[in-house]
């Protein structure tokens, strides 16, 4: 087992420079000129600015030569200054990260829970009205666009009825807590504010149902697949026959074999909930990678749009080890075999 | 009969499938009974009802079964019994161990955990440490060597001898009254089946546990069972003590069944069969179920259920029993 962990992680660097090298492979077709995927129109007469440009990227010299350069710059966090922001944009990241990360980790626990929770009621009691109503949920999530959804949901839960808040991490009144991790529920706590920590987790409720609605759904259907065969084997006799109640056969015996495949849907659906947030995040205004990438995609901010592209390559690469991991270790015939 | 209350008792049992039992009845009225450190063995070719009625006894039929008759364990009434005092008894007062010693395993659980287990279900307030020195014990108990390493270990990493030990270890893990052992060598090397024969005839011994030994194969109940109940299309056709089941087979069902019985001191390998094959749920012959099949089948045979003969302690249920002792083959 460990062997094939090293031998995935030896591989990840290697991964990571594909990325870097494509993303290098962009600035260099963007419109002819290198100098426009750096310096932004408006600083484009600047000559000063030009020149800045030019000596730091190598702009002068051969691709080879530009292409070390530009990983040297980027060892050094440096991914050069966004054209809307006028900010270095690992900078931009370093703030936006952690609110998309918050929101996707929320919506990947929304999902799971929700998602195993509804298989495994479907399974047990399949062919019943609970089982139809799990199917239903999961048809409906995984068939509605996420920004419909969100409108509706926007407009029903916070509008209408106003039992949840509207846009935003926190209340437009209140005053965010200092940034430290960048996690508004954490922050919020390490300020000591568990009111405000309170309104953190109301705000992230709506886009995290959101955004992990599909995924539950997902999750809901291959949980009830697998746990249907599993209480079908043999050794849930053996558990019942032990004297084992109906929730430990479930949960310990019946469940806990599912947790492979369930471990990796879970994994992968990481890819989709990056992708998911950008329109989440641009409906629910949340400050994050994805609605940052829609402005910069929006400004043809080039720094911005690559360095999306280098963070989000590396996250994705980074999940899907650890899924890949997670399954190896929850697995006895593989770890041991 | 004698009169004091027998340790396992069924009466008249049966379990039909489908809505309002319309697909059938895979046990139609089985009645049999074992008592402490007997071994009751029951026989009968695949379908005839073997597990689905011993699992209907214990409240474990399949989903939409429908249990009926009366299943008494030391006097007490189990069918019909709350869910819960039924978890009570399963694995602390009866032992069940099933054919396929793999498959009934859980394999993402250790070994030793999945002992221990049942040892903690039924003992709340014991410790996991305490139940895994228990279950150490269990696993020397049926001679399995190396008892500390193997209990962290995985049921992959057994064979196959291994495992069904592992299974009985886990079914005595409470020190049952009853062990109920489903085709427990079925599925095992002819070596390995006589071993594991062995470790039950001595944990019988051992523990004084009553044992009800489910198979196919009537020769594995020469040497190990005390009573017979042989089980064609779901009822009871003959039931007697071991040897006198051998020596003097009431039913012709039964001699065909010897007739099967692997002979190894014979030089010809030809193998007696019982010709055709056993009805199909739902799709039972008039008459005696065994018609069709019977090679001393007559008209009445064809139209009127037999009654059951007793002589003693031996009973047989045909028209004919005891009557045509002259060997089927
Ligand atoms: N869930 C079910 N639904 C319908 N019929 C069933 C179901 N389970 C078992 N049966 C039927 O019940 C009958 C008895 O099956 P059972 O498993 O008890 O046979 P057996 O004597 O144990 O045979 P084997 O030697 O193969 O184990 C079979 O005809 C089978 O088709
Ligand atoms: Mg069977």
């Amino acid at each position: 087992m460990t062997r094939y962990i090293l031998r995935r992680l030896i591989a990840m660097p290697f991964l990571v420079l594909g990325i870097v090298t494509l993303a290098f492979l962009l600035t260099t077709v963007t419109k002819g000129d290198p100098l426009t995927a750096i310096v932004s129109d408006r600083q484009l007469n600047n000559p000063e600015v030009v020149a800045a440009a030019k000596a730091k990227w190598g702009l002068d010299r051969s691709l080879p030569e530009r292409y070390v350069i530009y990983v040297g710059n980027l060892l050094t966090g440096d991914m050069g200054t966004s054209f809307i922001t006028r900010r270095p944009v690992a900078q931009d990241v370093l703030y936006r990260l952690p609110a998309t990360m918050e929101l996707v980790i929320a919506a990947m626990a929304v999902g799971a829970t929700i998602g195993i929770s509804l298989g495994v009621l479907a399974a047990y009691f399949r062919n019943t009205a609970i089982d139809h109503a799990a199917r239903f949920f999961a048809l409906f999530g995984s068939s509605i666009p996420v920004f419909w959804l969100g409108l509706a949901l926007l407009y029903v839960f916070s509008v209408q009825w106003g039992i949840l808040p509207g846009p935003g991490r926190l209340d437009a009144r209140a005053t965010p807590p200092p940034m430290v991790t960048g996690f508004m529920t954490v922050d919020t706590l390490m300020a000591g504010n568990v009111r405000l920590f309170l309104d953190a987790v109301w705000h992230l409720i709506l886009p995290a149902f959101v955004l992990g609605w599909a995924v539950a759904g997902t999750i809901s259907r291959l949980v009830r697949a697998n746990m249907l065969e599993v209480l079908s084997r043999e050794f849930i006799l053996t558990a019942r026959a032990k004297g084992a109640g109906e929730f430990r056969v479930v949960i310990r015996h019946a469940l806990r074999n599912t947790l492979v495949p369930t471990l990796t849907v879970i994994g992968y659906s990481f890819a989709y909930l990056l992708t998911g947030a950008v329109l989440t995040e641009t409906i629910f205004s949340w400050p994050g990678m994805g609605s940052y990438a829609v402005d910069a995609a929006r400004g043809l901010d080039f720094p911005a749009i690559i360095g999306v592209t280098i963070v989000g390559g590396v996250i994705f690469l980074i999940t899907n080890l650890l899924t890949d991991i997670a399954y190896v270790v929850a697995n006895p015939r593989v770890r041991l075999g | 009969m004698s009169a004091h209350t027998p340790l396992f008792e069924v009466r008249d049992l049966r379990v039909a499938f489908g809505p309002g039992g319309i697909l059938g009845e895979a046990v139609r009225g089985i009645s049999l009974h074992v008592d402490h450190g007997e071994v009751l063995g029951i026989v009968g070719e695949s379908g005839s009802g073997k597990s689905v009625g011993m699992l209907a006894a214990l409240g474990l039929q399949p989903e939409g079964a429908r249990v009926s008759g009366s299943v008494r364990f030391k006097g007490r009434e189990l069918v019909g019994l709350p869910r819960r005092d039924l978890r009570e008894l399963r694995g602390s007062r009866i032992g069940m161990i099933f054919q396929d010693p793999l498959s009934s395993l859980n394999p993402v659980m250790t070994v030793g955990d999945q002992i221990a287990e049942a040892v903690r279900l039924h003992n709340r307030d014991m410790s996991r440490k305490a139940a895994l020195d228990r279950a150490k014990d269990l696993l020397a108990l049926v001679s399995i060597p190396q008892p500390d390493r193997r209990l962290q270990q995985y049921p992959h990493e057994f064979s196959g001898g291994m495992r069904q030990r592992v299974m009985i270890a886990m079914a005595v893990a409470n020190d049952p009254d009853l062990l109920i052992a489903d085709e427990p060598t079925t599925a095992l090397d002819v070596t390995v089946q006589a071993q594991i024969m062995d470790v039950l005839a001595d944990l019988k011994q051992r523990l004084k546990i009553g044992l009800i030994l489910i198979t196919h194969d009537l020769g594995v109940l020469a040497g190990h069972a005390d009573r017979v109940a042989v089980i064609y299309a779901g009822q009871v056709v003959e039931q007697a003590g071991v040897d006198d089941l051998f020596a003097r087979p009431g039913h012709p069902y039964t001699r065909g069944l010897i007739a099967s019985i692997p002979d190894m001191t014979r030089m010809d390998d030809r193998l007696f069969s019982i010709e055709g094959t056993p009805p199909a749920l739902g799709h039972l012959p008039s008459g005696c179920a065994f018609n069709p099949r019977c090679t001393v089948a007559q008209d009445v045979c064809r139209h009127l259920a037999p009654q059951t003969h007793v002589e003693g302690d031996h009973n047989a249920t045909c028209h004919f029993a005891f009557q045509n002792v002259v060997s089927a083959a």
